[in-house]
């Protein structure tokens, strides 16, 4: 109906004022939020249907599929239009973020439709990142929901400063004024603690179209605007350009000796020529002389555009730089304090590095601490030793360089963050940047004299770390000290570090939860590595079950350093072994948490030696890791 | 004249521009597939765009059925010889060989390994680790989901359940040796924001998206224009001529005409704006079944 303006016998001058207008359109992204059944994707399919953006030939394709899925018996099913991949078409539930598009005479919406079942806290923050304006559904007959608290949750975190609560099916409940306030009420009550700056409550019926695009003569009772009337007037447009200015580079621009640009967006404020402007972190200044596109130079440069910023002299700039104005510099840290969205099957633990990746640089991160974790339905801060798929924490992390941020609540574009494995490159966390932190105690690190390899060198012999993971019973202390023992008769330096004897003194107050168990390596691997550093070989004995904390081991040491021994022995032999009758106990269920039997171990990918126990003398397999020592120049 | 810089056409521009610069400063050989049509017409003009006064930092790629309308071969030729772009072209020489066409062996065969395949052996072939695609969600349900970066295996392969969240501006360019994504700088544009955008910046098409008078022949209720005479006629069809034009370009036989008087990108537009069927019914090979876009997209075909 927005599109029918323009009928097909216009003079050419009112078809020209029509374009002209058209072209001039603003932009709204929002998202969408309810429970299943809610009718989510009823209303998205009444909007694409209303706005014209559904042709005759998927009209006459969802009517072929309504008798196909269809829940609407013999009407067409509106739901059909955006269900999408083929599978969950099937099951019926839709799993993922979709984005549709709609437009009328006054906008260009893009809508991130977005499911509401609890496991997909992930797809929620995912659509919500990019959108101004949230429209939370319920269904009259039920009001207010868990969900609908944990959506609103959701929105605010992510940034989202407007809302809509949609009261869908207020056919259902003969279109009833009071049942309507009530749910207004009760959602205006705990939004509140929210802080959002605009709250709109509309009855609607996706269904039937009352109040979606027009108001309807069902509920008269109902002043406010028509969903659509709302969306096509709400001012989001937010103050990003009355904000400091900030330009990420992503590419340095450089097509000749004469020519050099950073190419970039600006995230927010303006830039003019002749603005003074430094690089966040190191200082470094400069003056803007052109802003270039291939339209020509630019008197202003605003937020959210792509230029190319050509500057008065040559400075040090490169990707993942900021550039800001010297008066208004953002915050520049290697460690704050952040939320954390986690979004991978595999559990988040402190300790573990990952990549971070905010605006355009990336370095190593870990997580130092959970502050707390936040259950998303009841708001409460809870303890917690790791972040599980589609839990929320609050966590002080720590940054292998300085990076410049500015609070997210502040900028969305330079305060947000996403988390990267390093072994799959997978995104598994997205986080908001709160603060900086400030150093616990002034301690730099010393600068020595003597070097690593000064002390080595003095042994005859290279620092290195003899990492023996397998199961328990495996062999690996019996085998680590016949090493020893061959290294000490050659004149060697050596140390062993073992997991039960670290564990009486070290590490006595850790247990042997998984979050244990990476804090447990942490301190070993740290160990090792001031051994490594006074010039030692250390053998560490250990079963240290997860890849990814050898891997954290490994990233510690320099190159060449680490040296994964894998004691490969298969749990029946183990079993039968069972030197101290652990075997025994765990299978009784007298010991928790026991590697092989009710905890996993995962065999190494990459080790540089691996030793089968179920052949051979000890003694071979150790001269087997002698020679190995020897063909890698560690002992001459 | 450039688009004003308030609309939302400019925000899709901005938008398109960050993610092509994303994508070249993080990978090291990335390519932009160029179809000719007007949608990879829009995304080159963006690539000149985003990289100015440098030339766009990458080749790019057209993957030629050996089916295409005849003007298409000339149009690429002549844009690449005055913009002064690289452009590759690359074929299947065993469907040449075997005379593999859209007559004879059905189109989703044919589709296979006129395209398909060698898409992915000149992906191979090259190293590319990055490879542009005009494609846009609006386009069909199963791409709603589409993101920006998709990660292909090495084997060029899709897996739906495997696609990495993307949140914010930050794209994720991370990938292990041998695999590669297809990125999508033009996903959030619809079929009228591309055809405002060319009416706008003015931008240079095949002369096929407007009309013409041009001899089709009525096949399955779809115009097919007679562009060569490899089209073999049905018994009884008589090609005519009528005055048509494309919404979507590739090969002639399996590409329908609509019937039209627009002949200009302004009347187009117009034509759009009260338009009543969406551009893929132009497509022929979308009718095989429901969903057959998802699978062809798990076959390597985007
Ligand atoms: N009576 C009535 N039924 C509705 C309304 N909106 C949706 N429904 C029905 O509720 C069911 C679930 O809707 P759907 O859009 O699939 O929900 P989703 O899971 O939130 O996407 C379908 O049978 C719809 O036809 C409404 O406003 N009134």
């Amino acid at each position: 109906m927005q599109q029918a303006a323009v009928s097909e016998n216009l003079t050419p001058e009112a078809i020209s004022a029509y374009l002209e207008s058209q072209e001039k359109k603003s932009f709204l992204r929002f998202i969408t939020c309810g429970s299943v059944d809610d009718g989510k994707s009823t209303l998205i399919g009444r909007l694409l249907f209303e706005t014209k953006l559904i042709f005759e030939d998927q009209l006459a394709a969802i009517e072929r599929d309504s008798k196909k899925h269809g829940t609407t018996g013999e009407d067409i099913d509106l739901a059909l239009l955006v269900d999408g991949l083929e599978a969950e078409r099937q099951q019926g539930i839709t799993i993922d973020v979709a984005y549709r598009f709609f437009t009328t005479d006054k906008r260009k919406f893009i809508v991130a439709d977005t499911p509401g079942h609890e496991q997909y806290t992930r797809n929620m923050a995912t659509g919500a990142s990019t959108a101004d304006l949230a429209v939370l559904l319920v269904d009259a007959r039920h009001g207010i929901q868990i969900q609908t608290k944990r959506h609103a949750f959701l929105v605010s975190l992510l940034g989202i400063r407007h809302v809509v609560l949609a009261v869908n099916k207020i056919d259902l409940v003969d279109f009833d004024k009071l049942r309507f306030n009530q749910i207004r009420d009760e959602f205006e009550q705990f939004g509140r603690s929210f802080d959002f700056d605009t709250l709109e409550a509309i009855p609607i019926s996706a269904r039937y179209g009352d109040n979606v695009v027009a108001r309807s003569d069902r509920t008269p009772w109902y002043q406010g605007p028509a969903l659509l009337e709302h969306l096509e007037n709400i001012e989001v447009q937010s103050d990003l350009e009355q904000r400091p200015f900030r330009m990420t580079v992503q590419w340095v621009n450089r097509p000749n000796l004469d020519f050099r640009g950073f190419s970039g967006t600006i995230a927010s404020g303006k830039l003019h020529p002749g603005d003074p402007v430094v690089v966040a972190g190191s200082g470094r200044e400069a003056t803007v002389s052109r802003i270039v596109t291939m339209d020509g130079d630019l008197p202003e440069g605003r937020a959210s555009e792509a230029v190319t910023v050509v500057l008065d002299r040559e400075i040090d700039v490169s990707r993942g730089d900021i550039l800001v104005p010297p008066s208004h510099r953002p915050e520049v840290t290697d460690q704050f304090a952040a939320h954390i969205v986690w979004m991978a099957e595999e559990e988040m633990f402190p300790g573990r590095p990952y990549l971070l990746k905010i605006g355009t640089k990336t370095v190593t991160a870990q997580v130092t601490e959970i502050k707390h974790r936040i259950d998303v339905n009841t708001f409460d801060h809870l303890a917690a030793k790791s972040l599980g798929l589609n839990e929320v924490g609050f966590c002080n992390v720590s940054l292998s360089a300085e990076i410049a941020f500015d609070p997210y609540e502040a900028n969305r574009e330079t305060g947000a963050f996403i988390l990267i494995d390093r072994l799959t490159n997978a995104t598994v966390g997205a986080g908001m940047v709160w603060f900086a932190l400030r150093r616990a105690t002034n301690i730099h690190w010393q600068a020595l004299d003597v070097s690593k390899n000064s002390r080595a060198a003095l042994k005859g012999q290279k620092p290195a770390v003899l990492w023996f993971t397998g199961l328990s019973g495996s062999g690996k202390s019996t085998i680590a000290n016949l090493v020893e023992k061959r290294l000490h008769a050659q004149g060697r330096h050596t140390y062993i570090l073992d997991g039960d004897n670290v564990r009486h003194g070290l590490n006595r107050d850790l247990g042997f939860t998984d979050a244990d168990r990476v804090e447990n390596i942490r301190r070993v691997s740290e160990t090792a590595k001031l051994f490594a550093d006074a010039g030692m070989i250390v053998l560490v004995s250990f079963i240290s079950p997860f890849r990814a904390e050898r891997r954290m081991a490994r990233d510690m040491m320099e190159d060449g350093e680490f040296l994964e021994v894998y004691i490969d022995t298969p749990i029946d032999v183990c079993r039968q072994r069972d030197p101290k009758g652990l075997y025994a106990k765990a299978d009784a269920g007298e010991l928790k948490n026991f590697t092989g039997v009710d905890s996993p171990y995962e065999a190494p990918e990459i080790a540089e030696i691996a030793i089968d126990t179920t052949t051979g003398e000890p003694e071979a397999h150790a001269e087997r890791i002698v020679e190995m020592l020897q063909e890698k120049g560690i002992v001459s | 004249m450039a688009v004003d810089r308030s609309s939302h056409l400019k925000r899709l521009e901005d938008e398109s521009i960050h993610i092509m610069r994303e994508v070249v400063a993080e990978f090291s050989n990335p390519v932009m597939l160029y179809s000719i049509g007007k949608d990879s017409t829009v995304m080159l003009h963006l690539a000149r765009k985003a990289f100015y006064p440098s030339k766009p930092p990458f080749p790019f790629m057209h993957i030629d059925s050996l089916w295409e309308f005849r003007e298409m071969g000339e149009f690429r030729d002549n844009l690449a010889k005055t913009l002064g772009l690289n452009i590759i072209v690359e074929y299947s020489e065993e469907g040449k060989k075997a005379n593999i066409n859209p007559f004879d062996h059905g189109s989703n065969y044919y589709t296979n390994v006129m395209r398909t395949e060698p898409l992915k052996a000149a992906l191979t072939k090259y190293g590319f680790d990055a490879a542009f695609g005009g494609g846009r969600r609006d386009e069909e349900k199963s791409r709603a989901k589409e993101r920006v970066f998709s990660f292909r295996t090495a084997s060029h392969g899709w897996d739906p359940k495997n696609q990495r969240p993307e949140l914010w501006h930050i794209y994720n360019g991370r990938v292990a040796k041998g695999e590669s994504i297809r990125v999508f700088p033009l996903s959030n544009w619809t079929e009228l924001d591309v055809w405002q955008y060319i009416m706008i910046e003015n931008i240079d098409l095949v002369s096929l998206y407007l009309a013409k008078p041009r001899p089709v022949v009525e096949r399955d209720g779809t115009l097919i224009m007679v562009d060569d005479d490899r089209m073999k006629l049905e018994p009884g069809e008589v090609p005519e001529e009528k005055m048509v034009r494309f919404r979507t370009l590739g090969c002639y036989p399996l590409t329908g005409a609509v019937e039209s008087n627009a002949t200009s990108v302004q009347d187009v537009v117009t034509e759009m704006l009260i338009a009543k069927t969406s551009e893929r019914q132009g497509r022929v090979i979308d009718h095989d079944e429901a969903g057959s876009m998802e699978k062809k997209k798990r076959e390597g075909y985007f």
